[in-house]
């Protein structure tokens, strides 16, 4: 065989193929219990026995012929790309399901490794295999591995090598009955006339079963040959007329008659059949209870909110202890000079005021963790799948969303598991109102500094307003975008199961360093381009000559009025520097604005920076009145830089406008279009202006 | 007999908890949404049987070949079985 040897790992959504993948190769790639967490190739080269294999990790599909969207991906690479080996993944609990795609693959004529995954679950379960069995009427070896574990791995890569190092045997077939079988002949051999010389027999018999299938794909490469496409319909009609079924049921009918007849034998059940689910049942039984289940979805959040919130508080104490000592030193060991002040005010001040969030970030990232792996994540979708499609969403809909109270960007990505092109843009345009974790710092610094007995509700409460304002976008875009039809709900349940130690602190590890990195990088970066902003210019013309005005003070025997004096003068004359630097014009000239909403034109400069990233909206407000205020008590600051009512406006408006940049470029790639981008742009943007509008008019007359 | 049976007919929405379902039949027009469900075991001849409902009553979750799908009752809908 040549070399690097392709092996292609295929199976169901939720088989475990990205962690058979990640245990094979090291690799480090998302894994969670719900289905298509994996939506795009994962690739890898390593080396086993001396042979060089470059394993792909292909997306879940059910089968090879279903041509929805969300399996295109995976199907497409079997169909054109032929790797050299495929390995089977098989959830070895749900085998008479997953045999559906085996027979299907066993069609591709291509070598194959059938690997049961998952074993330890079906031992518990008291459930023997007999793998010798099966691999005889499968045509070939069976592995059992247990992925999460690494047990089985070495096993596979030992197969893997073996059969890469041998010619491969003659595929095998699975027979159908007479009927069929004369027909997929009569195909085959109308292919073999069109492409002689050119098709392998494995390869005309899978085509000519393809299309009598109706694989529409393959359909179209032949569309230039009618006689062929005409000699198929003719076959489909006859064999309708002989069955009273059409023919991709009739040899789906086939297919689990094979599988369900070799399981018969080779899967012995020993005790209770049902004792694997029991757990999941009675777990069920209270998560998806009929009343208890959706206010115990609304708590289970509550809980993951406040806990980010005051959880967190321990933790950035110690980091803001450590910020404060790092600030001192710095600030005297470094000489008095425009250095020190960017370094004081702009680096120090931006970098650290946003690094103090990092165990909140990491907290959130935990709950998700534990929600997305043990399964809870596919029952909620499950329970607001009724809700949701009263504001013409879909119930997966809810798992792009709850990814983007992480991050944005993998949530418009995430979108991916909704098969219907409409309702996948309507999900694409509402995730940017996915309260991010970039946003987290924002309300827990307003959350902490203007309501502190019920911040972390707050902060909970910001969260449900995005997903309302997302569900009101829904409505809205479902009568803007032409178009009607959603998706078909068809979700699997996976049973519960403990998500790994390993998986969890990865996540959690994961998340830390990407915040770290974003600190370190545009924050970093923004805080010192904000800071020059703000210094910038110099050589400002001040309304009064501050100087003079000061010296005449400073000259008058000391007093405590002319300490006042002295100490309003130099607060004027740094506003005013602060008015009048490129940062203050700039903001000043779009305030008017934000003027109905009560912000100020430092509010306006923190929005501004915030489309960047909105990390940098916590920056900004730190360099400026570290700068200002000489003080680095932000919350403090902030505190009496606002009424509450514009404090709550200011946080809807974070919450609610335009995505950032990176959310702008995906929604790009992934909607294939710059107008939607564009669109989502000035539409969160008016969105999120009429809501703090109206949150800080209705506030007002509260607060 | 065989007639006793075939009046039976309902569609999967109609399934009772404590009832024993088998697939007979999927009508739809949608391709797409046939091969979808047939690739997931919905297949004639299929035991099935209703674990549980949403909060609303839609959708449900069905077990068949030992794991649990979820379905809306509009697809359910399109599902024939008949009730042993």
């Amino acid at each position: 065989m040549k070399s690097p040897v392709t092996v292609a790992l295929v199976g169901n959504p939720n088989a475990g193929s990205t962690s058979l993948f990640n245990a094979l190769t090291g690799a480090q790639s998302a894994v969670a219990n719900y289905q298509r967490v994996t939506t795009s190739l994962n690739v890898r080269e390593i080396t086993h026995g001396g042979v060089s294999l470059r394993i792909v990790d292909v997306p879940g599909i059910f089968s090879t012929s279903s041509q929805s969207p969300e399996e295109k991906v995976g199907c497409d690479y079997i169909h054109d790309e032929e790797p050299d080996i495929i390995v089977n993944v098989l959830d070895a609990g749900h085998l008479d399901r997953s045999l559906f795609l085996t027979t299907q693959l066993i069609e591709t004529g291509l070598p194959r490794i059938t690997v049961l995954n998952m074993m330890d679950e079906v031992r518990r379960a008291g459930i023997r295999i007999d793998t010798t069995l099966l691999a005889s009427a499968l045509g070939s070896p069976v592995v059992e591995t247990c992925a999460l574990k690494k047990e089985g791995v070495d096993a596979l890569l030992d197969a893997v090598a073996a059969m890469a190092s041998t010619t491969p045997a003659t595929p095998m077939r699975l027979h159908y009955d007479s009927h069929l079988e004369a027909a997929i002949e009569r195909v085959q051999q109308h292919l073999s006339t069109l492409h002689p010389q050119e098709l392998s027999p494995a390869r005309s018999r899978w085509l000519a079963i393809k299309m009598l299938e109706g694989d529409d794909e393959i359909l179209r490469h032949e569309s230039n040959h009618a006689d062929l496409i005409g000699e198929i319909k003719g076959e489909q009609t006859a064999l309708a007329h002989e069955h009273d079924e059409d023919t991709a049921s009739l040899l789906a009918s086939a297919r689990f008659a094979f599988s369900n007849g070799l399981l018969r034998e080779a899967r012995q059940q020993e005790g209770d059949p049902t004792a694997g689910f029991k757990l999941t049942r009675i777990l069920d039984d209270f998560f998806l209870n009929r009343t208890l289940g959706l206010p115990l979805l609304l708590g289970i959040l509550w809980v993951m909110f406040e806990a980010t919130f005051s959880l967190g508080a321990i933790p950035t104490d110690w980091i803001k202890v450590g910020v404060q000592l790092a600030t001192d030193l710095v600030d005297k060991s470094l000489p008095e000079g425009m250095f020190h002040d960017l370094v004081v005010n702009g680096v120090m001040a931006g970098v650290g005021g946003t690094i103090v969030f990092l165990p909140n970030i990491v907290i959130l990232f935990f709950f998700m963790a534990i929600l997305s792996g043990t399964g809870y994540l596919a029952r909620a979708s499950f329970l607001m799948d009724r809700v949701m499609h009263h504001f013409g969403l879909h119930g997966t809909t809810l798992i792009p969303m709850v990814a983007g109270f992480g991050c944005n960007v993998p949530a418009v990505m995430a979108t991916r598991v909704i098969t219907n092109k409409r309702a996948r843009l309507i999900a694409m345009l509402i995730a940017p109102f996915m309260n991010c974790s970039a946003r987290l710092p924002v309300f827990i610094l307003f959350a902490g500094a203007f309501f502190a007995d019920i911040a972390g509700t707050v902060v909970f409460a910001m969260y449900m307003l995005s997903l309302v304002a997302a569900m009101v976008s829904a409505v809205l875009l479902n009568r803007i975008i032409p178009g009607s039809g959603g998706d078909a709900f068809v979700m699997e349940l996976p049973p519960y199961r403990l998500p790994t130690l390993h998986s969890v602190l990865h996540h959690m590890w994961d998340s830390a360093q990407g915040f770290v990195a974003k600190v370190t990088g545009v924050i970093l970066v923004g805080s010192v381009v904000i800071w020059f902003l703000q210094e910038f210019p110099r050589d400002i013309a001040y309304s009064q000559d501050f100087e003079t005005v000061v010296a005449e003070q400073t000259a008058l025997p000391d007093s405590p009025e002319k300490e006042a004096a002295l100490r309003t003068l130099k607060s004027a004359q740094a506003q005013e520097k602060l008015e009048k630097s490129y940062l203050g014009r700039s903001a000043i000239a779009v305030t008017p604005l934000f003027q109905p909403l009560g912000f100020s034109w430092r509010d306006s400069a923190a929005i501004m920076t915030g489309f960047v990233a909105k990390e940098v909206v916590v920056a900004t407000y730190a360099v400026i009145y570290a700068q200002e205020k000489g003080s680095d008590q932000l919350t403090e600051t902030l505190r009496g830089a606002m009424p509450p009512a514009t404090a709550i406006a200011f946080m809807i408006f974070t919450l609610l406008y335009a995505p950032c940049l990176s959310t702008i470029a995906i929604i790009g790639k992934e909607a294939q279009s710059w107008r939607w981008a564009g669109f989502s742009v000035v539409y969160s943007l008016s969105f999120a202006w009429l809501l703090a509008l109206a949150a800080g008019r209705i506030g007002g007359t509260f607060l | 007999m065989a007639q006793q049976i075939s009046s039976d007919i309902l569609t999967l929405a109609d399934l009772g908890p404590e009832q024993q379902g088998e697939v007979v039949k999927i009508e739809t027009e949608d391709g797409v949404f046939k091969r979808r469900m047939q690739s997931l075991g919905v297949v004639a001849g299929t035991p099935v049987t209703l674990d549980r409902a949403a909060p609303l009553g839609d959708p449900r979750i069905y077990s068949l070949m030992g794991y649990s799908l979820g379905l809306r009752n509009a697809e359910a809908r399109q599902i024939r079985i008949r009730v042993k």
